[in-house]
């Protein structure tokens, strides 16, 4: 007999039991669909976090003060020993893997444009500070190490502060204040949209932090040379475990660390971060397979549970095909083709409420999910795997029927 | 007939005829005891021939009919169908010499109680090794053949007794076999419907279809040219018959 008749076969045996098919086919459905949606879901929230780490950079290493060790201790201000100038370009020169480093020191600030105010983030940042943070200016340029040496009043602005101040009209080379201060607007950045958490990146002003730490902070509340946090871009051909020992070691040996002191300072690569999630990921990942691999275990024995009854009820059918001239195969294959259709009628369903589901997370909830054709083909492949291995055993007991008895059944 | 045309051949070099069985037994073991079915039994059946099988029951006709189909084996004796011992051909050309060579008639019908007529004549076509032509074609022209073209649509719920048979007459001739066996064909039906169906048989019989039929009623049996004889498992009467009625349509 050939494949499609037997499939065409099998499609007409079943609709004329179709409640029942539907039916037993449910837990297959079930499984199904739920795994589609928590892949969907949790595939979403992986390439959100993978997003969010590559806008970090995956070759970036950070720099806080304080230490690692008692890090959810409530430490005092004071007790941190901010990085300093010297830090910065000590580990500039002395590091050949660093492509760029920033200081990063925030604040906020009103800035006045005629009439109009708008208060921002104003961060004062070093000269490398576009390459560190993967960014580039849309218009105009960004200052300069010569600019950054002399503490020039000059700022790039974000979209946000564009649109708000200007109109998203042309604002280079406009003066502006922030605070009682005048700068000139010399570059408008990229758009980069908001972060993962919802805060507005593109609502900045960059300047100087030589300028920053000179025209826009109270003396008393900085220390001299103070840089805020440092991040430093390491060459991605380059070892980066290697570079954070490099750094490290400059940094111990500026602050007077002794071998046996521990570090008032800790450099954080944000690998690190990514191989934790790998391991959760992994975890995850483990549930889910062991949740689909249950859901489609109970659903294959629901499916041979009636397909026996479906051998029991057709076994004169089975006799009679026999008498006129099925092998033993064709009966089996009959059978088996019947349970695979039958499961994979129920992965397609599946597979369609799965998507749909995710979908009205998507929108609903506004969740962020993710569908790969992978995880579909997959999908389906177990459900037909299902059908094989659950149908196995109905459709041998069909093969092996005795013709004879088959054909006196009722 | 071509695709045979080497076992025709050798038939008739050594001159063999459609069925011959020698000593052909059948025992049956249920727990401590054991059932004879069938004993000693020879006979030869040629190409052509139209003959009942009758005795009463339990007599061993069924067990006969089962082993002439090769839906069963033999304990003991050989059954050569068209020259070959059954007892050497492996199970899936078993199969195939079933789908090719012999077209089976029951008491009960056996059609499928959900698939329509034309549907049911077909499927023997779907298991025939090899394919030829339009299946639904054919099916029509062998439903034609006996009388039910306008029935081709139908389920087995919607005809009657003797049509039905007729559907399961024409599934048995699908793929043109030397021999039909029909066990009990006029069992569920009444006389006037029996006597039609003999009718085709005998048509199918004047073709040159090999007939060999089971049957408790003498009426029925007269339309045969032999009748054989069971009784406990052996055969009592072999004769053919000189006032058979097949002798009189003729």
């Amino acid at each position: 007999m050939r494949l499609l008749d037997t499939i065409l076969l099998a499609i007409s045996a079943l609709r004329m039991n179709f409640l029942r098919s539907i039916l037993t086919t449910l837990g297959i459905i079930i499984g199904v669909a739920s795994v589609i949606l928590m892949v969907a879901v949790a595939e979403g929230a992986r390439s959100e976090v993978e997003k969010r780490i590559s806008s970090l950079g995956s070759n970036l290493l950070q720099l806080r003060p304080g230490s690692n060790r008692i890090r959810g201790r409530s430490v005092g201000a004071d007790s941190r020993l901010p990085f300093s100038e010297g830090d910065v370009s000590d580990i500039r020169k002395k590091v050949p893997s660093v492509t760029a480093i920033s200081g990063h020191f925030r604040r906020n600030g009103t800035i006045v444009y005629r009439n109009t105010d708008w208060l921002t983030n104003i961060d004062g940042v070093h000269s490398e500070y576009l390459q560190v943070r993967d960014w580039a200016v849309e218009i105009g340029r960004f200052f300069g190490e010569r600019e950054y040496q002399a503490g020039a009043k000059v700022a790039v602005i974000g979209t946000t502060v564009a649109r708000e101040l200007f109109d998203d009209e042309n604002s280079i080379g406009i003066s502006m204040r922030i605070g009682d201060t005048p700068f000139e607007i010399i570059g408008v950045l990229e758009h980069k949209g908001a972060t993962p958490s919802g805060r507005d990146q593109d609502d900045v002003i960059l300047v100087p932090l030589s300028t920053l730490r000179s025209r826009l902070v109270k003396r008393h509340k900085l220390v001299p040379d103070q840089v805020g946090y440092v991040s430093v871009k390491i060459d991605e051909t380059e070892d980066l475990s290697e570079a954070k020992e490099d750094i490290e070691f400059i940094l111990r040996k500026r602050r007077g660390i002794k071998n046996s002191k521990s570090d008032n300072f800790y450099v954080r690569d944000v690998s690190a971060y990514q191989f934790a999630k790998t391991e959760t990921q992994q975890t995850f990942s483990f549930l889910l397979a062991a949740t689909a691999i249950i859901s489609l275990i109970v659903g294959g024995i629901g499916i041979m549970n009636i397909m026996l009854v479906s051998v029991t009820e057709r076994t004169r059918e089975i006799g009679l095909r026999m008498a006129v001239g099925a092998r033993r195969s064709d009966i089996r294959t009959q059978f088996l083709v019947e349970a695979v259709v039958l499961c994979l009628i129920g992965g397609i369903i599946g597979t369609v409420l799965g998507i749909g589901g995710a979908m009205a997370i998507a929108l609903g909830a506004n969740w962020p999910v993710l569908i790969s054709p992978e995880v579909l083909a997959l999908a389906l492949a177990a459900a037909a795997l299902t059908g094989i291995s659950f149908g196995f055993f109905p459709a041998q007991r069909a093969a092996r029927l005795n013709p004879i008895e088959a054909l006196r059944s009722e | 007939m071509t695709r045979h045309s080497d076992m025709s051949v050798r038939n008739r070099s050594k001159e063999f005829p459609l069925i011959r069985t020698r000593k052909l037994g059948r025992l049956y073991r249920t727990g401590e005891q054991v059932v004879t079915a069938l004993k000693d039994v020879s006979f030869d059946i040629n190409e052509g021939e139209f003959v009942a099988i009758m005795g009463p029951s339990g007599s061993g006709k069924s067990t006969l009919m089962n082993l002439l189909g090769t839906l069963d084996l033999p304990t003991s004796g050989d059954y050569f169908l068209d020259g070959e011992n059954v007892a050497d051909i492996a199970a899936d050309e078993l199969a195939d010499l079933r789908n090719r060579t012999i077209g089976f008639v029951f008491q009960q019908f056996n059609l499928l109680p959900r698939m329509r007529a034309l549907a049911q004549v077909t499927l023997p076509l779907t298991y025939a090794r090899r394919r030829s032509g339009n299946l639904k074609e054919k099916a029509r022209k062998q439903l034609a053949l006996v009388g039910l073209e306008d029935r081709a649509d139908h389920l087995p719920s919607q005809l009657s007794g003797g049509q039905q048979q007729r559907v399961a007459i024409a599934r048995a001739l699908i793929n043109s076999p030397k021999l039909i066996l029909a066990d009990e064909p006029t069992g569920a039906l009444d006389t006037a419907t029996s006597k039609d169906l003999m009718r085709l048989f005998q048509r199918l019989n004047g073709a040159g279809i090999t007939i060999i039929l089971v049957t408790h009623d003498a009426e029925i049996a007269a339309y045969a040219q032999r009748k054989i004889v069971f009784r406990d498992g052996r055969i009592v009467t072999n004769k053919n018959q000189r006032n058979s009625r097949l002798l009189k349509v003729s």
